[in-house]
């Protein structure tokens, strides 16, 4: 068994997050797609440990996943009171923070 | 006591009469002034009692302490005072309670509360005295930087109208300046680590170091430079004419008078024996500048119409003097500009102070806003004449004394400088007279008239040929009053010290002479000093 | 050799006038009721003591005493030792200015006494006697040049005395510069001696000048020259004498006429044996002061202010002085000779002006005056006798003085002593000429006095002192030549006079130089006395009367030469300084600010541009990391 499939598939994943987090204004979206790209690393991850034997790829992936999770949590937070004031989910139209 | 923890006490005395005087309540601003003025006059005390505790004909370095600091850099909190550094502590020590009276009633109108003031001001004295009493190169760079914190705030807070612009550039060129001399001192520690096994900042080691020439050159330019900004040098000048403008009188008298001194010091402390195959290099390059100086700060002078930049300018011109007595390696022309740095001390704080006061009374900082000033304030004018003859060095006064053994000191060596230096004391009598008669000369107008007076119309200078015969006396009355007793107080010394010294400079001389005569032979100069 | 007995006191000669000084300058308005009193006191007393010390000097062997005071400065190889030296040429003029300065100062307790300013003026007077007595009693060129700039600076507070008057405020200035232009001069040549000598003592130069290269020793007489030039108001530094008499009249007779315009000639006299080896200095000195003679003279005869008239003979006079040491040990003690007796004369008419300005409001225009012989008898017959004096008048002091110049010109044996020797007698011609002028327009005519304008006599405090003048005047130079010779006293400072030869007898010079003076009085008479003198100067006028109007331009050349350019470049180095060095800086400043604030630009708050940024920099760290291991 090859992992080039795994590792195919990951750079699809995370090329389809990526562009994603560019194109896309709605935060909602653009979140999924960053953790599209999480996830895509986690595979990574995990096809490199399984590949090698080892669990430290599998120890990283679970590491991700928290910190994913952690995120998520703060990051919706951030949305929310976001949309509450502004009423758009828009990260376009967030744009206060600059020069 | 000891007096070797007199310079200790020099440092601490007025830092933590800073902090008393900055924690008194808002309220007690009396309370505060006297404080200053107490602990600024024990200051004298100490560096009075410090002189008679030296010893002009022994060691170099006297009155010394040391305590380990920073271990591991191998810097220590190292004090102690040659006859050069001595002679600077008694100007500080006198000008700054002259300074605290002076500036009695001026912060109390300040947007700050006066404590505030005369804090900054005992923490700028405490950090003066370290600059000059500091043997250990990197605590002498401590202090010289931290001096500019006091002095930023000064000016920032306590200036004139455009004091935000002036202290940020003040602040700004002498950081530019103390940032490339912290280089070339982790420079020189390097060179210490590599040739003495341990890094060490200690004066009198860095001083039996044998510098590779290259660099060396590297070593110098990187203090000179910020010496040469802090005793402005020209073209690294233009900081000075707006700090002495916007900063207040006071600040002023300490800028021009001590801080920019510490310029010049750190030429001779640390330029000439540091990097003396450096300095013969670079000194042509340095007395061009320092000629230039004389003239192009002197012409600048005369085309100023705020008599406080105009002060700055002559500033720069006596610094001019001061570097080509100090690059002409010579005892004579070294002693001469050590002297020359106390004189111009007073002599300018005494110009200072007096024209602040005219500037107190009439509200304004242009020359053409006053006349006639001399025949309504008799002792104003007086002690104008005295500064302004000082400031251009007329025999019987201090600067005359350093003016004199500059140039002839110079002359053997480096003659040509010296006759271009000396036509700048014609530009020296042109300046001051024409502020002088402009502003106490002449029949009365300007802002000071009073109200219900008809103007005067505005005089036609009469040219050299003009037969004025009987002029009509002056009608317009000035509404000014004549020196009170506390300023009397304050230029009373001041000009007792410019006669003074102006007769018996040789006081002074003996304490400054054997420390120039071991520079200059640390340089290599032929030194006719005899080392008595 | 050291001082003893009242020789080792003479140090208080310059501390009593200066003591006064200080007196009246700190004791403020408490002294105005006895202040002039005591500045009297303090010079009378100071020539009392003069005469005493002279008395001593002239019983000493040497003739010479040194009074060592205390060190002034001493610096690596520089000693300079604050000490004085007295000596036959420092008593005469320590007596010179001791006596006329006496006399001056009683003259101005009459003539200041309505000024509510009187105290000052005399504690200033009193600091120029000091500063005055210290230049020619000083040991050293250091002590010299103390001196120099210090009646340097009591010439200046006189002249700005009454300082509302913008014109005397600017005189005043114009003299302390022109004065500090020549002082420099002097400076340098304190340089110069120390640079090669080591010293500047006078013993010690004029031992070590012989060993000296021919070109060093002409630069330090050029110099001394130029300071000489400066103090003593002789060609190119000649402008500001005649503007200094916006200062009260008897500091026009003391400073501006007697004594201070007199130190260039001690200078030089002081430094002959420099002279001695420098013929080429000397030879500029000559030509300085037979070019000075002649420009007084001439500037002299077309001013209508009687006291720029005399300003004028003075730097005129001071020409023939310079004109006589420059002459070397032929003309030394004759270019002294006509120092002192000048002294006596030209102080005794200038009091004499004072008192007729006094009779007339402060007017100075002759134009204005006439007939006053009569009003002012005193006044007149004092003024008549330095007049006489003055022009040379057969057996009057400057008849003796002058003569002797124009004998010792003659006696140099080649072409410049024509020369020289001409343009003498054409100025004692002119010399004539404008004091006889001065003299009709005055005294004699018909009176042309402003409306409500009573003339008076001074009074005593006033007219004494200028009979006291007159009689010197007359007595002066006989006195100096044949009852106390002067070339005898003298003989220690500048050697045996040598016996001359001369070219033409003492007898024909006298002669013609009479019949010159008679013609220059005749041409005035003709010019001047025959016809009524209009009220207002003649317009249409030749340009010789013009160029002599405006004192042959000297005043329009330095402006133009000096003012003008030094005004353009100040002006230029302000404008280079605020926008050139000034802007420099701040232009770096701005240039940074404004840098950073474009690339603040690129904060857009847009998370998807950082986004992008961010994949950008992971894509380019990615591919460099490729490129490094792949390649």
């Amino acid at each position: 068994m090859t992992i080039s499939y795994y590792l195919v598939l990951a750079a699809i994943l995370f090329t389809i997050g990526a562009v994603g987090v560019l194109v896309r204004r709605n935060a909602i979206v653009v979140f999924m797609c960053i953790e599209l790209m999480l996830n895509s690393v986690n595979l990574t991850l995990v096809t490199f440990a399984r590949a090698g034997g080892t669990v430290d790829g599998q120890i990283m992936a679970f590491f991700v996943m928290v910190v994913a999770a952690a995120e998520v949590v703060i990051g919706l937070a951030i949305i929310m009171s976001i949309y509450r004031t502004r009423r758009s989910a828009s990260v376009d139209d967030a744009n206060l923070l600059k020069y | 006591m000891s007096a070797s923890f007199s310079l200790v006490a020099m440092i601490a005395l007025p830092a933590i009469g800073a902090a008393v005087v900055a924690a008194l309540p808002r309220e007690r601003s009396l309370l505060a002034k006297q404080v200053a003025l107490g602990v600024s006059l024990a200051a004298l005390l100490l560096a009075v009692l410090a002189t008679i505790a030296f010893d002009a004909g022994g060691e170099r370095f006297q009155l010394t302490t040391s305590v380990s600091w920073i271990p591991d850099f191998g810097a220590d909190f190292a004090l102690g005072v040659d006859g050069i550094a001595l002679v600077m502590l008694l100007l500080i020590g006198v000008l700054v309670p002259l300074v605290v009276a002076a500036s009695w009633h001026e912060a109390d109108t300040a947007p700050r509360p006066p404590r505030v003031f005369f804090a900054w001001l005992l923490l700028l004295e405490a950090m003066m005295v370290g600059v000059f009493a500091a043997t250990d190169v990197l605590l002498f760079y401590v202090f010289f930087e931290a001096m500019l914190v006091p002095m930023y705030f000064l000016i920032g807070s306590f200036g004139g109208p455009r004091r935000q612009y002036a202290a940020v550039k003040f602040f700004l060129y002498s950081l530019l300046g103390g940032l490339v001399m912290l280089a070339a001192v982790i420079g020189l520690y390097v060179v210490s680590t590599s040739q003495l096994g341990e890094g060490t900042f200690a004066f009198d080691a860095l001083r039996q170091l044998d510098i590779d020439p290259g660099v060396q050159k590297l070593l110098f330019l990187g203090f000179f430079v910020a010496f040469a900004i802090k005793a402005p040098l020209v073209p690294l000048h233009t900081w000075l004419p707006d700090s002495g403008a916007e900063a207040p009188i006071g600040g002023a008298v300490l800028l021009v008078g001590v801080l920019d001194k510490v310029g010049t010091f750190g030429f001779l402390r640390y330029c000439l024996p540091l990097f003396p195959d450096a300095s013969r290099f670079f000194a042509p390059f340095v007395l061009v500048l320092a000629v230039i100086g004389v003239l192009y700060a002197a012409l600048l002078a005369m085309g100023q119409s705020d008599m406080k930049r105009l002060v700055s300018y002559t500033s720069i011109s006596h610094f001019g003097f001061i570097a080509l007595g100090i690059f002409a390696f010579t005892t004579e022309a070294g002693t001469g500009a050590v002297l020359y740095m106390v004189n111009h001390g007073i002599a300018t704080g005494l110009l200072f102070l007096v024209v602040g006061m005219l500037i107190a009374r009439g509200g304004s900082r242009e020359i053409g806003d006053y006349g006639g000033v001399a025949k309504h304030a008799p002792k104003l004018a007086g002690a104008f004449l005295v500064a302004g003859l000082a400031s251009l060095a007329l025999p019987g006064t201090n600067s005359f004394v350093s003016e004199f053994l500059v140039l002839i000191g110079s002359f053997p060596e480096r003659p040509v400088f010296t006759i271009v230096a000396t036509v700048g004391i014609i530009l020296a009598a042109l300046y001051i007279l024409l502020m002088y008669q402009r502003t106490m000369h002449g029949p009365a107008r300007g802002v000071l008239l009073a109200a219900d007076e008809p103007p005067e119309p505005t005089p036609v200078a009469g040219g050299g040929g003009a037969t004025a015969v009987a002029a009509a006396p002056a009608r317009g009355v000035l509404r000014v009053r004549d020196l009170d007793r506390r300023e009397l107080a304050v230029v009373a010394p001041l000009i007792a010290l410019v006669i003074g010294l102006g007769v018996f400079p040789q006081p002074l001389l003996n304490l400054i002479e054997p420390a120039v005569s071991a520079t200059m032979s640390d340089v290599g100069a032929d030194s006719g000093g005899t080392d008595r | 050799m050291p001082a003893e007995g009242l020789l080792a006191a003479s140090w208080l000669l310059i501390a009593l006038p200066l003591a006064g000084a200080a007196a009246l300058l700190l004791g403020g308005r408490r002294t105005d009721r006895w202040g002039h009193l005591l500045g009297t006191a303090t010079v009378v007393v100071a020539f009392l003591l003069a005469v005493g010390c002279t008395v001593q000097l002239a019983g000493l062997e040497e003739r010479a005493a040194d009074v060592e005071l205390f060190t002034f400065i001493s610096a690596g190889d520089l000693d300079v030792t604050a000490g004085l030296l007295y000596d036959p040429l420092s008593a005469v003029f320590v007596l010179l200015i001791t006596g006329v300065g006496s006399l001056i100062h009683v003259y101005s307790i009459g003539y200041m006494a309505h000024d509510p300013g009187r105290r000052r003026f005399f504690a200033y007077l009193n600091l120029f006697v000091a500063a005055m007595l210290l230049l020619v009693l000083g040991n050293s060129y250091v002590a010299l040049y103390v001196g120099w700039e210090g009646v340097g600076l009591a010439s200046y507070l006189l002249i700005a005395f009454w300082y509302t008057r913008p014109a005397a405020a600017t005189a005043a200035k114009k003299a302390f510069i022109m004065n500090r232009v020549g002082d420099v001069g002097l400076a340098l040549a304190v340089f110069v001696m120390f640079a090669q000598l080591g010293t500047t003592s006078y013993a010690g130069v004029h031992a070590g000048v012989a060993t000296l290269a021919g070109g060093t020793v002409t630069a330090m007489g050029l110099l001394l020259l130029l300071g000489a030039c400066g103090k003593s108001g002789q060609f190119p530094l000649q402008a500001w004498l005649p503007d200094a008499m916006e200062g009260p009249t008897p500091v026009s007779a003391l400073i501006h006429a007697a004594t201070m315009v007199t130190a260039g000639v001690y200078l030089i006299a002081r430094s002959a044996p420099v002279y001695d080896e420098t013929p080429t200095a000397r030879a500029v000195v000559l030509a300085v002061g037979a070019l000075t003679l002649l420009i007084g003279a001439i500037a002299g005869c077309a001013y209508d202010d009687i006291k720029k008239v005399l300003a004028y003979s003075t730097v005129s006079q001071i020409g023939y002085m310079f004109l006589a040491v420059g002459l070397g040990p032929a003309g030394y003690v004759a270019g002294l000779a006509h120092l002192l007796a000048h002294g006596f004369f030209k102080a005794g008419l200038f009091l004499g002006a004072g008192s007729v300005m006094h009779a007339m409001d402060d007017a100075v225009d002759m134009r204005r005056f006439g007939g006053l012989a009569k009003k002012l008898p005193v006044t007149f017959v004092t003024f008549g006798l330095g007049y006489l004096a003055l022009i040379g008048f057969p057996f009057l002091s400057g008849y003796f003085t002058k003569d002797a110049i124009i004998e010792a010109a003659l006696d140099r044996e080649d072409a410049w002593g024509w020369v020289l020797g001409g343009v003498a007698v054409l100025g004692a011609g002119l010399t004539a000429f404008y004091m006889t002028r001065l003299m009709l327009m005055t005294f004699f005519g018909r009176p042309r006095w402003e409306d409500g304008v009573h003339p008076h006599e001074s009074p005593t405090v006033m007219t004494a002192p200028m009979i006291v003048l007159a009689v010197g005047s007359v007595s002066a130079g006989a006195l100096l030549v044949s009852v106390f010779p002067l070339a005898d006293w003298l003989e220690p400072v500048f050697g045996e006079p040598e016996e001359a030869t001369h070219v033409v007898a003492p007898v024909v010079v006298g002669l013609v130089v009479t019949v010159v003076m008679l013609l220059g009085v005749l041409a005035a008479w003709l010019f001047v006395g025959r016809r009524e003198v209009p009220v207002t100067p003649p317009v249409r006028v030749s340009p010789v009367t013009r160029a002599a109007r405006n004192a042959l331009y000297a005043d329009a050349i330095n402006e133009s030469l000096f003012m003008r350019p030094g005004q353009w470049l100040t002006r230029a180095l302000v404008w280079f300084d605020n926008r050139g060095v000034d802007g420099a800086v701040n232009g770096l400043a701005a240039g940074l600010g404004g840098s950073s604030s474009r690339l603040g630009r690129a904060q857009t708050g847009f998370v998807r541009t950082y986004a992008l940024g961010m994949l950008g920099g992971a894509v380019v760290v990615a591919g460099a990391l490729l490129a490094v291991t792949a390649g």
